[in-house]
């Protein structure tokens, strides 16, 4: 990194010391390998040779314990086991696995620290290093923050290789060839006189010999399967109408419910009467279960209806009423008291700006919903000794810890089935409603019940993205952007969400300034801080959290400024930017697009964004026209870096996927509150992007960074500014509050 | 009450006000048919009633007028439809949720229109909403599966 280090150190002074009492454990209890807990309930015969491979008489099982909410990272995960265990994945059985220890995410807890993730000096890593074993120790498995290739690649391949060797041992011990004048394929270790031994033949002897780890992995250069394109393994499922959800969960004597939770998120009830709904067909019973009520019927809709028909007298929460007071909370809250973090702080700010022309602007960002097309749901059978539960979960550890605390049974015997997700977007991250649905069945034990939130309690009752505001100043001179002083004020996503479902870490919140204060520009003087505004609300992680609202402040303020300056929004970028994959991004887009400038003729506009979210840098160019009914998105050229692509196809159908949410939710979405509830409770006044008004994309992956990161969020982040920025080159109107649609209107 | 699911009667003993879909996914079981919004602004639930893509969500039980078919009378795994064959030749699915209400939607527009332009494909299409933004690839496979129809 060259000029780009003056990230200030404050924040590690406070950060470290309380990582330091980690390692207070000893090297030794931090390093050791984590057991391997498929080795608990084998049977005579069958070989768990690591945690992610468990091969028995009768076939080949891979644990994939990352949660595939649609990302395809089941099929990933799989595909990096195969490529080194020279095995056809789509004969195998994938398993998600129980929550464990060995399938800690370490990735997702360093990426929360207050380094941007292109800062490789010495302090940063060894934080980073610290923090992964904390995350190991905690055995915390999250699926989140784009970080299961980034976090897993190695693992599973050398698990892949290990499984591999072990295999090949056994099969030298039972003919006495030796292991080095073995080879495998396609599930067989194969002699030399090419007689084939099937790896499920070798399970009974492969679990009686240490596993063979020291093993080198396979260069990219003999990789048959990895980064050449593949089908995801559960596409045809997915285009036949057979991939089963956690909503189609049908068990044996199942009953269904509903719950009606207070529409003020934690206000609590001051009475209800459950009369009506009981009274009504199909209906067993009314409980209560957190946030309200719940009715369990011999149907959903018959759960849906009852639910309504209850009669509560809820109270109020604690959080403002409206949308214009918690506005007023946030604007309130851009003081010196609520100061949080100054991550950057490069140059001098107040220097430059005294005596110069100062460009100033409020940005402002709003609640937004998840809003996964499967409505949040699970089913709980609660026995005397047991709870058995079928969910789609991003913090599979969490559900089992909840489970046992609510019912009292030990988390040993919580037994999850962990489900492929119609969509999370960071909803998952949270487990309410898993929660309810614990407390449901423990009503009615013996029985399993499935719990299905309406689409109306699914948005009334999200932890929605937080609101988030911006105030920039700056001043250019001489054509060159000089200054870039950027406040962000939201309420702290870590105080929240952390405090929910993990521990609040102490020092600043780094995710409130994501996507500002890490982004590798060099502006010679350069400042952004964070302010944490009162909670207002339970929030949540919505995809590429803090950088999905900051991201748009930080580029459409930096575009004010280079068009203050005169300077082309491409070339100045360049100029400023101080980081080699950074770089090459946007020369790509540049190149891809045929850039010349941000006008492209009458009724028309060119907009450009680039932003460092996840450990990828991905910039992207948006054409926009205008049309009689409205702006209509043309074309999107994007490009990105994430190191090595394993998973192509797939790897493209997430820029693009990410830039759609982006784009959508620009646009035309938005919680707002009256009463404390939520206005917006179904698609209808939610509606993101539709078909009609999709773009066309042009994507590339340059696959030169030196780490492995992920792609299910990058490209969420710098869409909504391209877009900004387009309609700007079109119109002369700068669109400083999302979304875009309380301003113009679009085709 | 009588339905003709897929070319089999079904008795189903529901309300008449009971919306087609929970009658299918509840009551028979069938869960490839499913519940995003009920108010039918996203088309997850779309079946075909007489050939014609409908939201079920919004048809009473004791509104239905036809036979009924959901994507299993299109083809399966083992026996795939054009559409599903391209649905998986350009890997459309991502969380795959919204998939069978789209290709239903997609069958519907083929049926009435072989050749179907952007601009058809954005008019028929354009109900069913994909959360997961895999719009381009619909519209790849659309025009890939009417392709292949026209040929067979």
């Amino acid at each position: 990194m060259g000029r780009v280090k003056n990230i200030a150190r404050r924040s590690f002074l406070i950060g470290s010391a309380a990582i330091l009492g980690g390692v207070a454990f000893g090297a030794w209890f931090v390093t050791r390998p984590t057991p391997n807990p498929l080795l608990d309930d084998l049977a005579e015969g069958e070989a768990a040779l690591t945690p992610f491979v468990k091969i028995t008489a009768d076939g080949i099982t891979l644990i994939v314990p990352r949660a595939d909410v649609g990302q395809g990272i089941a099929s990933t995960q799989a595909m990096l086991i195969a490529e080194e265990l020279d095995i056809d994945p789509a004969t195998v059985t994938l398993d998600p696995g129980q929550p464990h220890q060995a399938y800690f995410n370490g990735t997702v807890a360093a990426d929360g620290l207050s380094f941007p993730g292109w800062d490789e000096g010495f302090v940063a890593e060894t934080v980073r290093d610290l923090m992964m074993n904390v995350a190991r120790l905690s055995g915390s498995q999250f699926t989140g923050g784009s970080s299961s290739t980034a976090d897993l690649h190695e693992t599973l391949r050398r698990a892949g290789a290990t499984a591999r060797e072990t295999l090949k041992a056994a099969a030298a011990a039972r003919t006495g060839v030796p292991r080095a004048d073995l080879r495998t394929e396609d599930g067989h270790v194969v002699l030399p006189d090419e007689t084939r031994i099937p790896y499920t033949e070798l399970a009974a002897e492969a679990a009686g010999i240490e596993p063979v780890t020291d093993v080198p992995l396979r260069p990219a250069s003999e990789w048959t399967r990895l980064g050449k394109p593949y089908q995801r393994l559960d596409i045809v499922a997915k285009s036949t109408g057979t991939q089963s959800y956690g909503i189609d969960v049908t068990l044996p004597g199942m009953l269904y419910a509903a719950v009606r939770a207070n529409p003020g998120r934690g206000g609590g009830m001051a009475s209800y009467s459950p009369d009506a709904a009981l009274a009504m067909q199909g209906v067993r019973s009314v409980v209560e279960v957190d946030e309200g009520l719940a009715v369990i019927a011999d149907n959903t809709w018959f759960a849906f209806k009852a639910a309504e028909a209850l009669q509560v007298d809820w109270l109020p929460p604690d959080y403002p009423a409206s949308s214009d007071a918690m506005w007023q909370a946030l604007t309130d809250a851009h003081a010196d008291e609520f100061q949080n973090s100054r991550l950057r702080d490069d140059g001098d700010v107040e220097a430059a700006l005294s005596g110069a022309k100062v460009i100033e602007a409020e940005y402002r960002s709003p609640f937004l919903a998840h809003a996964a097309l499967e409505p949040l749901n699970a089913t709980v059978l609660v026995e005397d000794d047991a709870v058995t539960i079928w969910t789609a979960t991003q913090v599979p550890h969490v559900v089992r810890d909840a489970a046992a605390e609510v019912t009292g049974i030990d988390a040993a015997n919580v037994i999850l089935h962990a489900l492929p997700a119609g969509g999370s977007f960071g909803r998952r991250l949270d487990h309410d409603f898993v929660v309810q649905a614990i407390q449901i069945a423990a009503s009615m034990p013996g029985t399993p019940i499935k719990t299905t939130w309406s689409r109306e309690e699914d948005m009334t009752h999200d932890f929605p993205r937080p609101l988030h505001m911006s105030r920039g100043r700056g001043a250019v001179a001489d054509g060159r952007v000089l200054a870039c002083d950027l406040d962000s004020i939201s309420p702290s996503l870590i105080a929240s969400w952390f405090g929910r479902v993990f521990i609040v870490p102490p020092g600043p919140d780094a995710m409130l300034v994501w996507g500002a204060f890490d982004q590798p520009y060099a502006i010679p003087n350069y400042r952004v801080t964070g302010y944490a505004a009162p909670p207002l609300m339970p929030i949540g992680s919505w995809r590429s959290p803090g950088a999905c609202s900051n991201s748009f402040f930080h580029e459409s303020f930096l575009s004010e400024l280079i068009h203050a300056a005169g300077a082309d929004p491409l070339e100045e970028r360049l100029r400023l930017i101080d980081h080699a994959d950074s770089r090459r991004v946007l020369e790509a887009v540049g190149e891809m697009s045929n850039w010349s400038g941000a006008d492209i003729g009458p009724g028309r506009g060119r907009g450009i964004a680039f932003a460092y979210t996840h450990g990828v840098p991905v910039a992207e160019v948006i054409d926009v026209t205008l049309t009689e009914r409205g702006i209509r998105i043309d074309e999107v050229w994007i490009a990105a870096d994430c190191g090595t692509v394993f998973d192509p196809v797939n790897a493209e159908a997430q820029l693009t996927g990410a830039a759609v949410y982006g784009l959508g939710h620009a646009m035309n979405c938005e919680l707002t509150y009256d009463n404390h509830t939520v206005q917006q409770t179904n698609f209808d006044a939610f509606e993101g992007m539709r078909l009609r008004q999709t773009p066309k994309f042009h994507t590339r992956l340059l696959g030169q960074a030196e780490k492995v990161r992920g792609l299910g969020e990058p490209a969420t982040a710098p869409a909504a500014p391209a877009l900004a920025d387009a309609i700007f080159a079109a119109t002369g109107q700068r669109l400083r509050e999302m979304p875009f649609n309380r301003s113009v209107d679009f085709a | 009450m009588d339905l003709t699911i897929n070319g089999t009667i079904h008795t189903v003993n529901l309300p008449d006000d009971m919306p087609l879909l929970w009658a299918l996914r509840d009551g028979l079981n069938i869960t490839s048919v499913k519940y995003g919004c009920g108010i039918a602004q996203c088309g997850a639930c779309t079946v075909h009633i007489d050939g014609e893509a409908v939201r079920s969500c919004q048809v009473a039980l004791g509104d239905v007028w036809g036979e009924i078919k959901t994507i299993e009378a299109l083809g399966t795994p083992d026996a795939l439809h054009a559409i599903q064959r391209a649905w998986i030749d350009h890997q459309v699915a991502q969380c795959g949720y919204c998939q069978s209400g789209q290709i239903m939607q997609a069958a519907d527009l083929l049926s009435r229109n072989p050749e179907p332009s952007d601009d058809d494909i954005d008019a028929a299409m354009s109900g069913n909403l994909c959360r997961c933004g895999t719009y381009p690839r619909i519209r790849a496979a659309v025009h890939a599966a009417a392709s292949a129809m026209r040929e067979a």
